[in-house]
Order: structure tokens, then C-alpha cells, then sequence
């Protein structure tokens, strides 16, 4: 199944775009399983999924746990804890 | 009324008192949120995720209206790139009494520093580095769980 990934602020920067398509890979159902998956790419995937502790991601627009369920996401977001107000 | 609005363009905090003091309520609170000079910051941008934001703002607003009687809510955020005291943020809300008036003020600026997908990028004479999130703001923003 296709699912949308989007990058925001530092994690953007690293990997180098904002947004990118994939077929969710075999053996990846949480965010956790799929940052990890990113960081094997390396280069700058690596730098940014290296560590999944100092990232947040949102399921379909909103926050969840990097442990939620994948299944039947839409679009995922990765990002680093959110700085407005 | 609830207005949310995401926005680079500045806006004018007396049409926004203005529009929460015809809700038809006793008191409007409001808070103003500036980029700070500090540490030489000159400017910074604030990036966001389209969609979402507005989507999580208005659960703010909606959540301030589940918990206080309010008659107004007003949330307004900037986002691409401000100056050093440049306005980014309005909080605004309108009810019968003060005490509702304020909590739910502090509860919207509160949450949305947690809750809100946005992203601040500082930029000084000397680099630009993004804004690490701070424990005390999480703090106050489970202060309200």
C-alpha cells in the first residue's frame, strides 16, 4: 500500500526533501519499524532516523506514539518536538 | 466564534479584541506572543505542516470550549520568516466572567506549544540553529491533563 512520508525542520533538512512516496515495506507496522527502515538508506537518512527517541511523527494528521499501528495510514510525518507559541 | 487562522501575514490585535469583545460576554482575555532578541537572534522562521495545523488548532479551541463557557476563541500564528519583535502569536478568548476568560487563555497558549506542528528555525549573525523544545513548556502543558 502507498504511504506519503513527510519531513519537517531538521529531519527535512537531512534527508533532503520534504516528501517522498513508498510501498510500505515488508515487516514495518509502526513508525518506530519504519524510522528504522529510513536510516538504513544512510547518508542523510541516517543522520536524521538514527536516533528515533528525539523524533515525534503524526499518523494521518495526528500524534501518536512511535509504536502506534501503520496499518491503513495514509501519510506519516516525521519531526523533530514541536517549538511554536 | 471560533476563528483559526495560519497565517504569514501580521495582524492587527485591536480588530482581534475588537471582534471577541462583540461575542456578546462580560471579559476578553488575550496573550501576544513576540520573537525575542535573544542571544542576538535577529530573526527566525517558523515552519509548519499544512493541514495538520489547522486541524490541531481548532481541536485546541474546541477542547477551551468543552472546559470553559466561552463565547469566542480567537488562535492566530505566523509562520514563515518574523524579525526581532515581530508579533507570531494571538490567543484570545471571550466569556461571561474574567476567570474563564483567562484559564482557557492560558490553557490555549499552554497546549499549543506541545500540540501544534510548528517549528522554529533561529537565525543570528552567526548560524541559524532550530529551537530545541523546552521540558518547563511541556510541563505546563500536562499542568492541564
Amino acid at each position: 500500500m502507498a504511504l506519503d512520508i513527510l519531513y519537517f525542520a531538521w529531519v527535512r533538512e537531512r534527508v533532503g526533501v520534504g516528501a517522498e512516496r513508498i510501498d510500505l515495506p515488508d515487516g514495518v507496522s509502526t513508525p518506530l519499524d519504519l524510522a528504522l527502515w529510513l536510516a538504513a538508506r544512510g547518508g542523510g537518512y541516517a543522520e536524521a532516523f538514527s536516533d528515533p527517541s528525539r523524533l515525534r511523527c503524526a499518523v494521518d494528521q495526528d500524534i501518536v506514539p512511535l509504536t502506534a499501528d501503520l496499518a491503513n495510514a495514509a501519510e506519516i510525518a516525521f519531526f523533530p518536538p514541536v517549538t511554536g507559541g | 466564534m471560533i476563528s483559526v487562522r495560519v497565517q504569514p501575514e501580521d495582524f492587527d490585535v485591536g480588530a482581534e479584541l475588537a471582534a471577541l469583545e462583540g461575542q456578546g460576554g462580560g471579559a476578553v482575555a488575550s496573550f501576544t506572543g513576540i520573537v525575542r532578541a535573544d542571544d542576538g537572534v535577529e530573526a527566525m522562521t517558523l515552519e509548519h505542516y499544512p493541514g495538520m495545523t489547522e486541524k490541531a488548532l481548532t481541536a485546541l479551541a474546541d477542547q477551551a470550549k468543552g472546559r470553559w463557557p466561552l463565547c469566542g476563541v480567537t488562535v492566530l500564528h505566523r509562520v514563515g520568516t518574523l524579525k526581532a519583535g515581530d508579533r507570531i502569536v494571538f490567543v484570545g478568548t471571550a466569556s461571561d466572567h474574567r476567570a474563564a476568560a483567562l484559564e482557557a487563555c492560558t490553557f490555549l497558549i499552554d497546549r499549543l506549544k506541545t500540540d501544534a506542528p510548528f517549528w522554529k528555525k533561529e537565525h543570528r549573525s552567526e548560524g541559524d540553529n532550530w529551537v530545541e523544545a523546552r521540558a518547563r513548556d511541556d510541563a505546563a502543558a500536562r499542568s492541564w491533563d
